[in-house]
């Protein structure tokens, strides 16, 4: 009732309105800014993709409308099938790695006593490394030949292993490419969670004869649960549009074993001159994705409320 | 992984530039110029492509000579030259016609140009291509890539026919003798053997199996064995033939039984490149402008390396560069085109062709490319100057020039981007998997290319 009665009494007051917009213009000014750039690069591009998904178009005369040929067409392909195999292996596989790995990395930083500052700047270097660098390095990590990994496996005795030549261990080999070069963000995310915990909980735990394990069963992961929970939807949506990975690494094979999604994708638009099948499967990926954003966007209304 | 979305992003590059296109309406100015109305000299400024980057000084400099010198003959032509590198970039060529800053004469590799024809994208210049005057002696092979029916949609710059490219010093160490290149693929067998016993590092004989370029490879190797890749039609795949299953066979006795590919697969245009740059690499599938890209981008020596015919060839895929005209182009421009790609492409000791001027820039003459013109006049007087005025050792690759002359150039199959990808996966299974079934694999792939070329119209 009384918002009702500011909000009546605001509208009876056209000078105070105006006081009031006089008052935001300039945060008024920088929104209007960040809407325009919104509303340019991303929602238009987004609409226009989803009309050139029904759209055959050579960009030169008047598009024609094919209704759902440009699915057909997407769905038809062999290697649709083998695109969204591969796109859920790589988010599962990334989720196993890069969900665990960053958070672990961010308990140890977190324990840590000394080094904290240098070791939190080893673990976001990667992060800084232009994806392509990044993705070349690995590249000759992997080489079946002089690689750095079977240089390492070597000397321990272990036979050579094919890394991206393989179809066994091609896709795991791209998800630890893409670990390494992304887990500096996440750590430092569950690392700022985990230091908003109280230390009085790890100490009243610790009083209670909780070791390590069970203070992170017991502490410290209820009290990190929200994060770890957009996290989780943040990486789904993230490593299920992979694409510089295949793109750089291995060309989507061998036998289209790290064919993605995003990547034959861009193999419809850019390769075969196919928009249309292109902005099809793209908006399949949307769809998708958008019932992941949909639960994020529902967990963060849910902790603000 | 960072948030990035590809499907977005795909859609931002065609809208932003379909967003500032409204300005350059191609149709308003071929409505005000109408065809045959305008004086024979009225000014017409064109936008031509692939001018060489300023990275490349002296190609660069060549070229702008030679643009104020066709502009002092014709005065009402204006040329307005456009550099990149590389000229053409799939991943921009769509927005560049979405966006309306596609070249009036633009750049094109033959491998997209019977796609981008398909596609409605390029400027029919039948009309007006007769100008040319030495059309007829263009070698038909070569203008078949810029036909379609009846139809012509523009004129070529470069045309090589697949070879073998060799690293002769390799071939010394290896006891071979690089002036008797291999001229079988049993030969290529021993030789690749041979090299890859040099040491740890040392590929015998290397080839593409992913990024469609592995596709690209076994369609060159297919036509070299006299296969075919689509039947007489156009719309059923013909490679699942003896011919297609002898290219897997000897690649996959190369990498297993003989050893001589090396580890590494998957590999795409610039790693064998890099590689023979490297000095390790004994053999590839290849024409003379990869010894040239080897020489310029990749650190290796004009000197050591020579191109031979492709072992037992029956006929070569032919590969190369031109250029097509701009679908909302004017008759104005594409005369006015026409006229600047014959100055500069098309004669003798003039432009591409002005083989003294190369000389004394430094640059290396003497690669028995392009071939535009085969056995005619023409072509003979391009063959005259440039052993007149050769810098590189030409004997390397006389095997290649002579070969050129009696093998037939065959053209890419149609939809070739899509069976390319399609038939990555034949190669790279043979290269990477010890146990790959070739029959099955090639079945595989036949079922699928008939699916993709059931749909060409």
């Amino acid at each position: 009732m009384t918002t009702m009665t500011v909000k009546g009494s605001r509208r009876r007051d056209p000078g105070g309105f105006r006081r009031g917009l006089r008052r935001n213009l300039t945060a008024y000014g920088f929104l209007c800014g960040a809407l325009i750039c919104f509303a340019f690069f991303s929602w238009y591009p987004m609409v226009r993709e989803i009309i050139l998904s029904f759209q055959q178009t050579n960009f030169v005369d008047e598009p024609t409308w094919v209704g759902l040929d440009n699915f057909r067409t997407v769905i038809d392909d062999a290697a649709f099938a083998d695109a969204w195999i591969n796109t859920a292996a790589f988010t599962g596989l990334a989720l196993v790695f890069g969900y665990v790995v960053p958070f672990a990395a961010a308990i140890i930083l977190n324990e840590l006593r000394h080094a904290k500052a240098y070791l939190r700047f080893v673990v976001y270097l990667p992060v800084m490394l232009p994806p392509a660098v990044g993705v070349l390095l690995f590249k000759w990590f992997y080489d079946p030949g002089p690689g750095l990994f079977n240089q390492i496996l070597d000397l321990v005795n272990i036979p050579a292993l094919s890394w991206l030549d393989s179809t066994d261990t091609a896709l795991v080999s791209l998800v630890a490419v893409s670990t390494w070069m992304n887990m500096g963000t996440g750590t430092l995310i569950y690392l700022a969670a985990l230091q908003s915990i109280p230390g009085e909980l790890y100490e009243a735990a610790e009083l209670d004869g909780a070791g390590l394990f069970k203070r992170i069963w017991h502490v410290t992961i209820p009290q990190t649960k929200l994060i770890l929970l957009v996290m989780l939807l943040l990486q789904i949506v993230a490593t299920m549009q992979v694409f510089i990975e295949p793109y750089l690494m291995t060309g989507g094979g061998p036998e289209n074993a790290t064919l993605t999604v995003a990547y034959l994708m861009y193999q419809y638009a850019f390769n075969f001159g196919d928009f249309g099948a292109g902005g099809a499967l793209g908006l399949m990926l949307m769809v998708v994705l958008m019932v992941f954003s949909a639960f994020y966007l529902r967990i963060s209304r849910d902790n603000q409320s | 992984m960072k948030p990035r979305n590809l499907s977005m992003l795909l859609a931002a590059g065609i809208v932003l530039t379909a967003a500032g296109c409204g300005s350059d309406s191609g149709a308003q100015k071929a409505a005000d110029t109408k065809p045959g109305t305008a004086a024979a000299d009225a000014p017409v400024t064109i936008t031509v492509g692939c001018q060489p980057p300023k990275s490349n000084p002296l190609e660069r400099a060549a070229w702008d000579e030679d643009v104020a010198a066709f502009q002092k003959l014709h005065p009402n032509i204006t040329i307005e030259s456009k550099d990149a590198f590389p000229c053409i970039n799939p991943d921009t060529f769509q927005a560049k016609l979405a966006g309306g800053t596609m070249e009036d004469v633009f750049y094109v590799y033959f491998t997209d140009v019977q796609k981008i024809i398909a596609a409605g994208q390029a400027a029919d210049i039948s009309p007006y291509v007769s100008s040319v005057t030495r059309l007829g002696d263009l070698r038909p092979d070569v203008m078949s890539v810029f036909k379609s029916g009846d139809k012509t949609y523009g004129l070529p710059r470069t045309n090589y026919s697949t070879g073998l490219v060799y690293n002769r010093k390799l071939f010394a160490q290896a006891g071979l003798d690089p002036n008797s290149p291999p001229k079988t693929w049993a030969e290529v067998q021993e030789a690749a053997k041979k090299i890859a016993a040099l040491g740890p590092g040392h590929v015998g004989f290397g080839e593409y199996s992913a990024g469609n370029t592995g596709g690209w490879h076994f369609t060159a190797s297919l036509y070299g064995r006299g296969g075919e890749m689509v039947g007489p039609d156009g719309r059923t795949a013909a490679f699942n033939s003896p011919e297609g299953k002898a290219v897997l066979e000897n690649l996959k006795k190369m990498r297993w039984t003989d050893n001589s590919m090396g580890a590494k697969q998957l590999l795409q245009w610039e790693d064998l490149m890099r590689m023979m740059g490297g000095g390790k690499l004994g053999m590839m599938i290849g024409a003379p402008d990869v010894v040239q890209s080897v020489n310029n981008d990749f650190k290796g020596k004009f000197d050591d390396y020579g191109v031979t015919a492709l072992p037992e060839a029956k006929a070569s895929l032919s590969g190369g560069d031109g250029y097509l005209f701009n679908p909302k182009a004017t008759p104005e421009k594409i005369k006015a085109g026409l006229l600047w790609l014959e100055f500069h492409e098309l004669t003798p000791d003039q432009g591409q062709f002005n083989y003294e001027r190369n000389k004394g820039q430094g640059r290396p003459v003497g690669l028995p490319t392009p071939d535009l013109y085969g056995d005619t006049a023409p072509g003979k007087q391009i063959v005259e100057t440039r052993k007149k005025f050769a810098t590189v050792p030409v004997e390397h690759f006389a095997p290649y020039a002579e070969a050129s002359t009696t093998i037939q150039n065959k053209i890419e199959p149609p939809r070739a981007q899509e069976l390319y990808a399609i038939l990555d996966v034949a190669m790279s299974a043979v290269l990477t998997r010890q146990d790959a079934d070739i029959d099955k694999l090639l079945a595989d792939a036949e079922a699928k290319a008939n699916k993709v070329l059931a749909k060409s119209s």
